[in-house]
């Protein structure tokens, strides 16, 4: 806050909190059916088919991680070729200077080394995380999210939201407890 | 990952009646509460600590005196230092398997036991790394196995299995710690969450990274941890056919042998699963969790263990029957084997490996935590003779009879030997009291799918 301005609504959205999966995966549907698009659920473990329920779909972790790999094996060639054929060619026992089928191992291991780093570190990224600080850690009850409770939030973002209108849906879907979310600072 | 149906669940996985919260305490309690940890955890990790000093005691005399102190000779180059190195990294191997052979499969036994078989994993490898690095004599030039441009204008040579090795090992080292802390995020978060005390609140915390459980995260969350399943398999099967390959590759009587990368990966597997026996059994019975390491988990990794004991057991015969259409230097081998100055350990080869685990082929044996872990115990040794089989007792008489020599462990080879399994139980018993040694999300995954499963409903 601050900056001179006059100090935003910290709103950041509206969170229902539910005490099963299915309830919240059919909460999920539900929003998206009356035409939500900005949501996020959170839950202790993954539970499939609820990314598409809240309309989330992205490829780009295998995306990466596959060019990724690529990467890795030419690397592990340039580097085999390089060092064996250009700049320090060996005969042994009268081997050809490319010998690739013993090069082999070193391009393969280079193409898991650089896949696998990509796939958690790519992950991460794509996910945001490091994040330490998220306005929905404010939900109340917010901890159980990663014990046993599972929560839909419905960001003021979504071009449907009204935050009168917003909060009758959510109180009809049946959660233990609908409530505002807020931002602890701008930019929300 | 929305279409991926799982195999039908026809035993129970987890046994009783919980709610995901109940997970949460007894697999967090172990963690947050030092006072879950009673007599046995501090017995052990106080021998391990001891022990461990072994291990510091050797490589000190070591690094001093040069490795002259170990029993290594000519013709005998390699002795305890890569028996050591392919027993422990071996052990590794159930980890991986577990972890990524079986997520690939859909095999949902493996939540329970992925964790601690990973960590173990990673101990044993970095057990198994101490013994290369020392056997260079120099570990503090060890970077030059990298290719790092350098003044001396030299490159390693990628033709040479030492080479392979150097990738394959350090590869799946790397691999394997990051397979494992990913695995931990979501549970450093539950941690982070039931923390009561303000540091540890604060550590997991940093660990967690701020993972909030959000669907989206999840969803790439699980794609990018079965792509790594994908890599980890073929990586697992990779390094131990490349250390194999350290010997097969050469002309050595007894090491020339194609069979050698299939049978050193079965052998890795069955060495890694007695040791995860070996964990997993005394660890359930104190901390109290036969409702999450089942019985029906003893029963399958007994029949992994048979399995792969019966394919090594295959390895042996088809040695033997080989060097019989081979050469007299072949014949001669393996009649060294039968018959020469290590003949009983070739025995006990024989009994530990080959015929100890049939008693696996009686149902009722694989559930009886006793004969498991005499079994598992025999085949920790059983392997352990196997690598002493092939590597002294391939070198000691090779071609030049003017050569021969025999070759004896030294003191400071065994004080070696000891210091790394009492480091090895040293940093399991840590983890034990400061990771959560069963994956709590995935339990919580297991028990929906079966919830679901009970209830009659896909989705």
């Amino acid at each position: 806050m601050g900056h001179g301005h006059e100090p935003k609504d910290l709103l950041y959205g509206i969170s229902a909190e539910f005490d099963h999966a299915d309830d919240l995966m059919r909460a999920a549907n539900r929003a998206r059916e009356a035409g939500y698009k900005v949501m996020d659920a959170y839950t202790p473990f993954p539970i499939h088919g609820l990314d598409e329920a809240i309309g989330f779909r992205d490829s780009k972790v295998a995306y990466s991680i596959f060019f990724a790999g690529l990467a890795g094996f030419l690397g592990g060639l340039a580097l085999t070729y390089y060092t064996s054929v250009i700049d320090y060619p060996l005969n042994i026992g009268g081997r050809p200077k490319f010998s690739w089928p013993s090069f082999f191992p070193i391009m393969y291991e280079c193409t898991i080394l650089l896949a696998g780093i990509t796939a958690v570190f790519g992950c991460l990224a794509f996910n945001g995380l490091p994040r330490p600080n998220h306005p929905v850690f404010n939900a109340n009850n917010f901890e159980r999210a990663s014990q046993d409770r599972f929560f839909l939030c419905i960001e003021r973002k979504d071009e449907a939201f009204d935050k009168v209108e917003t909060k009758k849906f959510m109180d009809s879907l049946g959660a233990i407890k609908v409530d505002f979310v807020y931002a602890d600072e701008e930019g929300w | 990952m929305a279409a991926v149906e799982k195999e039908p669940i026809n035993e129970p996985l987890i046994t009783g009646e919980h709610t995901y919260a109940d997970f949460d305490e007894q697999i967090g309690r172990l963690v947050l509460h030092q006072s879950a940890h009673g007599r046995p955890w501090q017995a052990m990790l106080a021998i391990g600590i001891l022990g461990a000093h072994l291990l510091l005691l050797a490589i000190g005399v070591l690094l001093w005196q040069g490795i002259g102190v170990w029993g290594n000779n000519q013709p005998v180059a390699w002795g305890f230092d890569i028996i050591n190195f392919v027993w422990w990294i071996g052990i590794g191997h159930a980890g991986t398997l577990i972890s990524a052979v079986l997520l690939l499969v859909r095999q949902q036994w493996r939540n329970s036991i992925n964790r601690f078989a990973e960590a173990m994993t990673i101990f044993a490898v970095m057990c198994a790394g101490l013994y290369p690095l020392l056997h260079t004599g120099r570990p503090w030039v060890a970077y030059w196995l990298f290719p790092y441009p350098n003044v001396l204008a030299m490159w390693p040579n990628f033709r040479s299995p030492l080479v392979w090795d150097v990738f394959a090992v350090s590869t799946y080292a790397t691999i394997s710690i990051l397979f494992w802390f990913f695995g931990l995020i979501p549970d450093f978060a539950t941690l982070r969450d039931k923390a009561t005390t303000p540091l540890v609140k604060k550590i997991y915390g940093l660990l967690a990274m701020g993972w909030r459980g959000s669907a989206q995260h999840w969803s790439r969350y699980e794609s990018a941890y079965l792509i790594l399943a994908g890599l980890s398999t073929p990586l697992v099967l990779s390094v131990h056919s490349i250390v194999s390959l350290d010997f097969a590759v050469s002309i050595v009587p007894g090491w020339n042998v194609t069979l050698f990368p299939p049978y050193f990966v079965a052998g890795a597997v069955f060495a890694g699963f007695a040791m995860v026996l070996t964990f997993a059994i005394p660890l359930r019975k104190i901390y109290k969790l036969d409702h999450l390491i089942t019985d029906l988990h003893l029963d399958w990794m007994a029949k992994i263990m048979l399995t792969t004991g019966l394919i090594v057991f295959y390895g042996y015969l088809m040695e033997v029957y080989y060097s019989f259409l081979g050469n007299e230097y072949e014949m001669f081998m393996t009649s060294n084997r039968f018959s020469g100055p290590y003949a009983t350990l070739f025995w006990l080869l024989w009994f530990f490996n080959g015929l100890l685990p049939l008693i696996l082929f009686i149902p009722k044996n694989r559930r009886n935590t006793k004969i498991l872990l005499l079994v598992s115990t025999g085949v920790s040794i059983g392997m352990w003779l196997e690598r002493f089989v092939i590597i002294p007792m391939s070198l000691h008489r090779d071609y030049l009879p003017s050569s021969w020599q025999m070759y004896y462990p030294t003191v400071w080879d065994i004080m070696m030997f000891a210091g790394t399994i009492f480091f090895f139980i040293t940093l399991m018993f840590l983890f034990v009291r400061f990771l959560p040694f069963i994956n709590i999300f995935e339990v919580k995954d297991l028990k929906y799918r079966m919830e679901k499963q009970r209830d009659g409903g896909g989705h």
